[in-house]
């Protein structure tokens, strides 16, 4: 599904990725834990196609096509999806208009016809049902006056409405109380699929309770420094992070 | 010879095509006194700092319309709004063209202005308010000075206009360079209601200088929607100048669409005469190219507890160059007055500009004024956010246009209008977002 080799990239000359290497099979759940400003974050943008970011060696492959050059919005047709650690507001257009658009343009893109308006509305209820979302909720401007637990289930509400087949979800569980982590895990676990692929980007092992990881890694200064089963998690959080670093340095 | 020196001297053979004798005429003959003595507006003054007329004047214009010039409904059908019923004054190089209009007099009058100044049933209406509160600048004298055709409505008092009226002024270009003085009369008595939707269409590459002059009374407890649709091409300029006069209780607003048009100024004024008047202006500018649009607005407010509301909002390309210019004036018996000002601009081009100044004098201690300016740039993360979602760059910088436009657009009650100001937007940014907004 998704192969990152040797991938170095920088913003504003500043070298944050430095040789990162990661390979995700469909039917998989990753999830890459890290200290702050290790690149996690820079990693879920650059998949998504960020253009202030420079990818300035390596590859990242999408199901054996290389994805550097192509544009944020081509990802997104070719099945990419990136959850927002800070989703943006949009006054003045609504979840549902946001949605419309999103997913007619995405089928223009791969040559299909627009989704008839009652398929439409009947996968928007489908999916805000699965998240629990508030029928009331789909006609508000996009994010305006969302609490940040409203911002992530509306998120992972648009990755359900767009199907990705691969979805990053960067700090999904940051802002969320316990009961909105539960539905926003359900909500995940109930779309992943052996076709598709999640990678959970969290500083903290909680979300990975509730979504389980196939593999664990540790980000740490640019690189992919350890890689494990989903123990690795748990032993990350009794721990800390010093551990890791030591053994790096050592 | 300079086109000030050509009107001036226009305007005896101007006398011959009009009644002398009516008392509208020795206001024509003091406003052309006064055009005489000021002239058009320069850049020295504060007004019009931002704006010069100087390559606009240039032109050799012609003054009169010569012969009446015939349109087939069918080739301008697209600058009405056709789905919806109304009542039409249609102009044709400044000449009514009675084929294309559709004009009453049951119950208000909706007619031209030529009818209203020549015929004795309209005296008391044109004694009491004709050129009652337009201003004595050297623009709207030149337009008093030569007023002659236009559009006349009256609405007597506890009467609803029974559907919205149209006003265009087309331009053919037959001939080679053309100038437009439109003289518009608007009266709406108490209680009753009136929507009008005006356009001033040129449908030629010749230069066309418009300068447009209309005064509105609204009564008590009256309500008046003024909309503007300014989507001219660029050769053709527009100096829109409009007074409105609100009594007690009554609720005027103006939306004005600038789309278009080589120099585009709006000057715009509102007098409070009352308590309790609420007064709207809207505005939504897009414009690329080296169009200029100029928002010059006014409102006095003169009696307690009224209300103003403004919001301006401009989308700038290319070269195009804006200017907002919003004076409200709070005299001091005006206490608990409401005067909210708010101009917001995106600049999506490192040539484009706009020139945002907002004007307060408030002589009263109790009341809440506010205003705010922005000028920015389209939102990069809001973009990526789109585009990650599969929305392609040109679409997703179009739904943010939208969207930053979007609550002005919303204040249009019309929905016939309101899709059509939708579609001309999408036009502009060319995209079909498959929905309004």
């Amino acid at each position: 599904m998704l192969k990152i080799k040797d991938l170095h990239a920088s913003v504003e000359d500043k070298e944050i990725l430095k040789g990162l290497n990661l390979e995700v099979n469909a039917g998989e759940i990753h999830a890459i834990m890290g200290p702050n400003g290790a690149g996690k974050s820079t990693l879920a943008n650059i998949i998504a196609g960020k253009e202030e970011y420079e990818v300035t060696q390596g590859e990242i492959l999408l199901e054996g096509e290389d994805i550097e050059e192509l544009a944020a919005e081509e990802r997104a047709h070719k099945g990419v999806f990136l959850s927002f650690q800070y989703p943006v507001v949009i006054p003045g257009v609504t979840v549902t208009n946001f949605m419309k658009t999103a997913i007619n343009e995405t089928r223009k893109a791969q040559g299909l016809e627009e989704m008839p308006a009652k398929d439409m509305l009947k996968k928007i209820r489908e999916k805000s049902e699965l998240l629990e979302i508030d029928r009331k909720f789909l006609s508000r401007s996009l994010n305006e006056g969302f609490s940040g637990g409203e911002r992530k289930r509306n998120e992972i509400f648009q990755m359900a409405m767009m199907e990705p087949k691969l979805a990053i979800l960067d700090e999904t569980d940051s802002g969320l109380d316990i009961d909105a982590l539960r539905i926003v895990a359900n909500g995940v676990n109930k779309l992943k699929n052996s076709d598709n692929a999640v990678v959970v980007i969290t500083h903290y092992q909680r979300l990975l309770e509730h979504i389980v990881p196939d593999f664990v890694h540790v980000l740490y200064d640019g690189k992919i420094v350890k890689s494990g089963t989903k123990e690795l998690a748990l032993e990350l959080e009794e721990k800390g992070y010093d551990w890791i670093k030591e053994e790096i340095n050592a | 010879m300079e086109l000030k020196d050509k009107l001036v001297s226009s305007f005896l053979a101007f006398e011959n095509t009009v009644d002398i004798d009516a008392p509208v005429h020795d206001i024509r003959s003091q406003a052309i006194k006064v055009f005489e003595e000021k002239g058009f507006p320069t850049k020295k003054e504060e007004a019009w700092k931002y704006t010069s007329l100087n390559t606009v004047l240039k032109h050799d214009y012609s003054i009169f319309p010569d012969e009446e010039n015939a349109l087939e409904f069918k080739d301008i059908k697209k600058y009405f709004i056709h789905d919806l019923d109304t009542y039409k004054i249609v102009f044709i190089d400044g000449k009514y063209s009675s084929h294309l209009s559709e004009t009453t007099h049951d119950k208000i009058d909706v007619c031209l202005m030529s009818s209203a100044l020549s015929h004795d049933k309209y005296k008391a209406v044109i004694d009491n308010y004709f050129n009652k509160i337009a201003k004595q600048d050297g623009l709207t004298s030149l337009n008093t000075a030569f007023s002659r055709e236009g559009a006349y409505i009256y609405v007597p008092k506890n009467k609803l206009a029974d559907k919205p009226i149209q006003i265009i002024h087309f331009s053919t270009g037959k001939e080679s360079a053309q100038m437009l003085q439109p003289r518009n009369l608007i009266v709406v008595e108490e209680n009753s209601h009136v929507q009008i939707i005006e356009r001033h269409q040129s449908l030629t590459d010749n230069p066309v200088l418009t300068n447009s002059v209309t005064e509105i009374f609204v009564d008590k407890r009256a309500i008046v929607d003024y909309y503007k649709i300014q989507n001219d091409n660029e050769h053709a300029s527009l100096i829109d100048n409009t007074y409105i006069e609100q009594q007690a209780q009554s609720v005027a607003s103006v939306h004005t669409f600038a789309f278009g048009g080589n120099i585009t100024r709006n000057n715009l004024n509102f007098y409070q005469k009352g308590e309790g008047i609420d007064s709207i202006l809207n505005g939504i500018t897009i414009i690329e190219g080296k169009q200029h649009v100029d928002h010059n607005t006014l409102v006095h407010h003169t009696e307690p507890n009224c209300e103003s509301h403004q919001d301006y909002k401009g989308i700038f390309d290319e070269k195009a160059t804006g200017v907002f210019n919003g004076k409200i004036i709070v005299n001091k018996e005006a206490q608990k007055t409401n005067a909210f000002q708010s101009n917001n601009n995106i600049l999506l081009s490192d040539k484009a500009t706009i020139n945002s100044k907002p004007q307060l004098e408030i002589f009263a201690d109790d009341v809440k004024c506010s205003h705010g300016c922005t000028i920015g740039q389209l939102d990069d993360n809001a973009l990526f956010y789109m585009r990650s979602r599969g929305i392609g760059e040109k679409e997703a910088r179009a739904l943010l246009m939208y969207a930053f436009a979007n609550n002005v657009l919303q204040s249009v009650k019309i929905p016939q209008l309101k899709s059509r100001i939708n579609k001309l937007i999408a036009n502009k940014l060319g995209v079909n977002l498959g929905f309004d907004l």
